[in-house]
């Protein structure tokens, strides 16, 4: 990138709420069904039915916004946003412009081991518009195809400062809000399912000047990897755009993912022309400041603090804090593993290690594991005290994981208890000496590296049940005397 | 005095409701809307320096629903009010987006 711009960045984040019912009407809030198979007259915009607000996405809204440091003033309403759009059966979406449920917040997190703190204008609820299918539909060369079963699922809006100075920086502030709005258990953040989704507002200026130049925005992302790829994309075309002379213009851009690039997209003289007005149709709140404090005092510790709390009381690195943190179910599981077996660094290699790496082959979540924390504790005493090695323990691992049995059975059942008999080892080192002179003379003659294959060796041969400790004393005893 | 609204005005309002009229019925919309603009101009006679803003004509506040779904509406039914259907979807134009 041309270090003679500063590069601008501030986002827009839509995510679902995870309530049962959609913002409005009573349909069921699910991804996945039959197309229009859950709408209603009220979600499909018929003329003369009225919306009522449902309460869990207030509750909801509220509870994101105290967990992004947000004001909640008192007295909130929705507003009308007119615009034409097949995927808006209304003709206008219910949102919220002045008055909305909360206001200046910011996020924090880390990136690189430095804190940055990015401010949060507001964060709004409004309901979210139907889905244009033009795939998988015959004849969809001609025609667009609706499903309304996504039209007035809750919404709510994140709107970021322009607080942002790199791609990578936005990707960690996305990254941190994803975190936040998934401990705080607002929405399930599905990407793929789109109901995490981002506006990028770009704009570059000369190094040095305070004044912000043209932006355009990039819309309705809903990856890390094509976020990242857009705002280079925008960053680099924009700084072209200045080098030569020219002048940025203020549009609205879609970033087409299979060529890499950014188009403009509607006819910008209309896009912001949505003569909003107060929505006659919904009365407005008042929101009760004890309920407010009660939501306050519900939250649950967040990702940047719970990371911290990792890192003093069990001695963990900054980046063991920042995988088991990653989830709140993942920090749980760990927390519980350390109280039941007092080994913290353990736990903490064991989760992020095999097990995480389990986890990930099956596509399971944590909180859904067969594995139990007792279980996990129960297998690093069986470590500790000898009783198997660590590396039968990764198979105990494997086996707990994929049948909910727990260590010592496991151990018992299979026979995998570790070989700490010293006549048993020195049996199965002299046939293994027999049978591999060559090594052995090796490490007589003082070439130490080949002892490490005798020992593996005796490893094979127990099929790695040997006190691997013991195998290594008793080898070198019995070839350098 | 100046019109309180212009022809150009209503034209872009019209074309924002995407509503086309002929130069005639332009005329006479700007004519009728300025005379309810005139009307409704009164109220700027009034001081209303103390009168906080209204945003709703009812005293009635927070008025919700619990988060209980039903049964949604057949799709066949649902359908029925499409102008044009197929395999499920509601049919339109081709947009690009």
């Amino acid at each position: 990138m041309n270090s003679k711009y500063e590069t601008v960045i501030g986002l827009e984040i839509h995510a679902e709420l995870a309530t049962e019912s959609k913002l409005f009407c009573r349909c069921k809030v699910g991804f996945g069904a039959e197309a229009n198979t859950q709408t209603c007259p009220i979600c499909l915009g018929m003329p003369g039915v009225l919306p009522v607000l449902n309460e869990r996405a207030l509750e909801y809204t509220i509870r994101a916004a105290l967990a992004l440091n947000c004001e909640i003033p008192p007295y909130s309403k929705f507003d009308r946003k007119n615009y034409f759009y097949p995927d808006l059966p209304k003709g206008y979406q219910i949102s919220q412009l002045h008055l909305p449920f909360s206001q200046n917040g910011y996020v924090e997190f880390d990136l690189e081991r430095e804190r940055k703190k990015v401010g949060i204008t507001r964060v709004h609820l409004e309901e979210d518009a139907g889905k244009l299918v033009h795939t998988g539909v015959s004849n969809s060369s001609n025609m667009s195809y609706v499903d309304f079963n996504r039209s007035c699922i809750p919404l709510i809006e994140i709107v970021g400062e322009p607080d942002l100075r790199s791609p990578a920086e936005a990707i960690a502030y996305m990254r941190a809000v994803k975190e936040i709005l998934e401990y705080v258990g607002v929405s399930h953040c599905n990407m793929e399912q789109g109901q995490l989704r981002a506006d990028l507002n770009v704009s570059l200026r000369p190094r040095g000047s305070s004044e912000y130049g043209t932006r355009t925005e990039v819309k309705n992302m809903n990856s890390f990897r094509s976020i990242l790829a857009a705002l280079e994309y925008e960053v680099e075309r924009q700084a072209q755009v200045l080098d030569s002379g020219g002048s940025v213009e203020q549009e609205t851009l879609l970033f087409d993912e299979e060529r890499g690039i950014t188009m403009s997209m509607r006819n910008k003289e209309e896009a912001h022309d949505y003569r909003y007005f107060p929505e006659p149709d919904l009365v407005p709140f008042e929101i009760d400041a004890t309920w407010v404090e009660q939501l306050r005092s519900d939250l649950p510790e967040l990702p940047l603090q719970r990371r911290e709390r990792l890192q003093r009381e069990y001695g963990l690195s900054a980046d063991d804090a920042l995988a088991l943190a990653a989830t709140r179910q993942m920090a749980d599981y760990y927390e519980a593993c350390v109280s039941l077996s007092g080994q913290a660094k353990e736990c903490a290699n064991w989760v992020r290690g095999d097990l995480s790496a389990l986890l990930n082959e099956t596509g399971q979540t944590i909180e859904l594991c067969r594995a139990t924390p007792q279980h996990l504790a129960d297998m690093l005493s069986l470590i500790q005290s000898g009783a198997i090695s660590g590396k039968i323990a990764k198979t105990v691992l494997e086996k707990m994981f994929h049948t909910g049995r727990d260590a010592k059975s496991i151990v018992e059942a299979e026979g995998l208890t570790q070989i700490s008999d010293e006549d048993q080892i020195a049996a199965i080192i002299d046939d293994v000496i027999d049978s591999h002179p060559g090594p052995a003379d090796d490490v007589r003659n003082g070439r130490l590296k080949a002892i490490g294959f005798l020992v593996g060796q005796v490893m094979k041969a127990t099929q790695g049940k040997a006190n691997p400790r013991l195998v290594n004393e008793l080898l070198r005893a019995k070839l350098l005397g | 005095m100046m019109p309180r609204i212009t022809m150009d005005e209503v034209l872009r309002v019209a074309h924002l409701a995407r509503l086309e009229f002929d130069d005639t019925e332009i005329e006479v919309f700007t004519y009728h809307l300025g005379e309810i603009l005139d009307y409704i101009g009164k109220l700027n006679e009034l001081d209303t320096t103390d009168v906080p803003p209204t945003s709703h004509v009812l005293p009635v506040c927070n008025v919700i629903k619990t988060d209980k779904a039903w049964d949604s509406y057949a799709r066949e039914v649902v359908l029925e009010n499409a102008p044009s259907a197929e395999e499920g979807h509601f049919k339109v134009p081709k947009v690009i987006d």
